[in-house]
């Protein structure tokens, strides 16, 4: 299934709501500047530009790849750490 | 339009929402136990809670002819008091054959802990042990993504349960794919600046079809919009969509979905059709 809309006439419908949120962005980068103490080494700004490098990557998936930065990873050996069963999943 | 709202916590609302949702075409909705934004402290309070869910919940409804359904359990966060949620879980069964209650949820995990697995667990373990069908909160933000996953190989650890009577709720474009894929429904919830936006709800429909597909509010005591379903339905309309397509994700999915518990006594609407009209 696709969009019926053909990509102009989304274009059309869309670019001022993506204008606005790139400035709201933009101002907010600007008013964390203009404030007091340093954030450069705060790890959410390294996720907040890498998430800015997707938008502009050009490459499908962009919410669900930015979704992904934003998140814990997992690793599929969870259970032998927080399952009730141990590393066995069957064990009751 | 008629619509069904699959997730929302009325008990979190005003009387005042109820005749609003009904303006707008709400004709049922499901109500699954949740965290009140305090950790209760005995089991009574929860026994209470369940009596609120199948007793008062309903009638409040009823008075503008909406129907109401609810799901019954102690949710994860809760979950981390282990000794609590045991005796949670034992006492639900005395709610299980109440009219509306459709089965047990929503479980799932918060922080993705060891205790939050131990009782989701034992909650899968009740479902299967009394056949009854399952609602699943997926966890926020940053845990989202490890916690479903994780949630997922639970389910698929239990060769019980059957995949087509589980809900995973709270599904985002990183989640939505390995829930459809393995089997289950998925739910996306609309809320103001977390989970899911109308627009990206939509996108998810074009991108993975209407197949095991619900749409919810999951209105409550936090920042939410208990409308949320309609304002969906809006942006399907304005992205080209068919009203048959609308009608099959926000009333015949939760139909089909709902009608696997032995609970769902569902009055369809009279729905007049147009050549009816006079």
């Amino acid at each position: 299934m696709s969009t019926p809309l053909p990509a102009p006439e989304l274009l059309d419908r869309e670019f001022l709501e993506i204008r606005a949120r790139l400035l709201h962005v933009a101002s907010s980068f600007d008013r964390i500047d203009r404030a007091e103490g340093a954030v450069e080494a705060d790890p959410r700004l390294a996720k907040i530009h890498e998430a800015l490098a997707i938008l502009s990557d050009g490459k499908p998936d962009r919410a669900e790849r930015i979704q992904l930065v934003f998140s814990r990873p997992y690793e599929a050996d969870w259970r032998a750490a927080l399952s009730p069963r141990g590393a066995d999943p069957k064990a009751r | 339009m008629y619509y069904i709202d699959p997730h929302i916590h009325m008990v979190s609302r005003v009387t005042d929402d109820y005749e609003t949702l009904a303006k707008m075409g709400c004709v049922a909705m499901s109500e699954p136990a949740f965290w009140a934004g305090f950790d209760r402290g005995s089991v009574d309070g929860f026994r209470d809670y369940f009596r609120q869910l199948t007793e008062f919940e309903p009638k409040r409804a009823g008075w503008y002819k909406v129907q109401h359904y609810t799901w019954l359990c102690i949710n994860a966060k809760e979950a981390e008091n282990v000794t609590l949620s045991r005796e949670v879980i034992a006492v639900i069964p005395e709610f299980l054959d109440r009219p509306g209650v459709l089965g047990i949820g929503e479980i799932g995990l918060n922080k993705n802990t060891k205790n939050e697995a131990t009782i989701f667990l034992e909650h899968l373990d009740l479902a299967a042990k009394t056949d009854e069908q399952i609602l699943i909160h997926t966890p926020h933000l940053e845990d989202k993504y490890q916690g479903t996953r994780m949630i997922l190989d639970m389910l698929c650890d239990d060769g019980r349960l059957d995949r087509q009577r589980v809900l995973v709720d709270h599904v985002e474009e990183h989640t939505i794919r390995a829930v459809l894929d393995e089997g289950f429904w998925a739910g996306m919830t609309l809320y103001p600046t977390s989970k899911c936006t109308p627009e990206r709800a939509v996108d998810m429909v074009e991108m993975y079809g209407p197949e095991r597909l619900l749409v919810n509010s999951a209105g409550d005591w936090g920042p939410s919009k208990p409308t949320a379903v309609p304002d969906f339905i809006l942006a399907m309309r304005l992205r080209g969509h068919s009203e048959s397509l609308i009608r099959r994700i926000v009333y015949d999915n939760p139909v089909k979905f709902f009608s696997q518990s032995r609970n769902f006594d569902f009055t369809p609407p009279e729905i007049f059709e147009p050549e009816e009209r006079v």
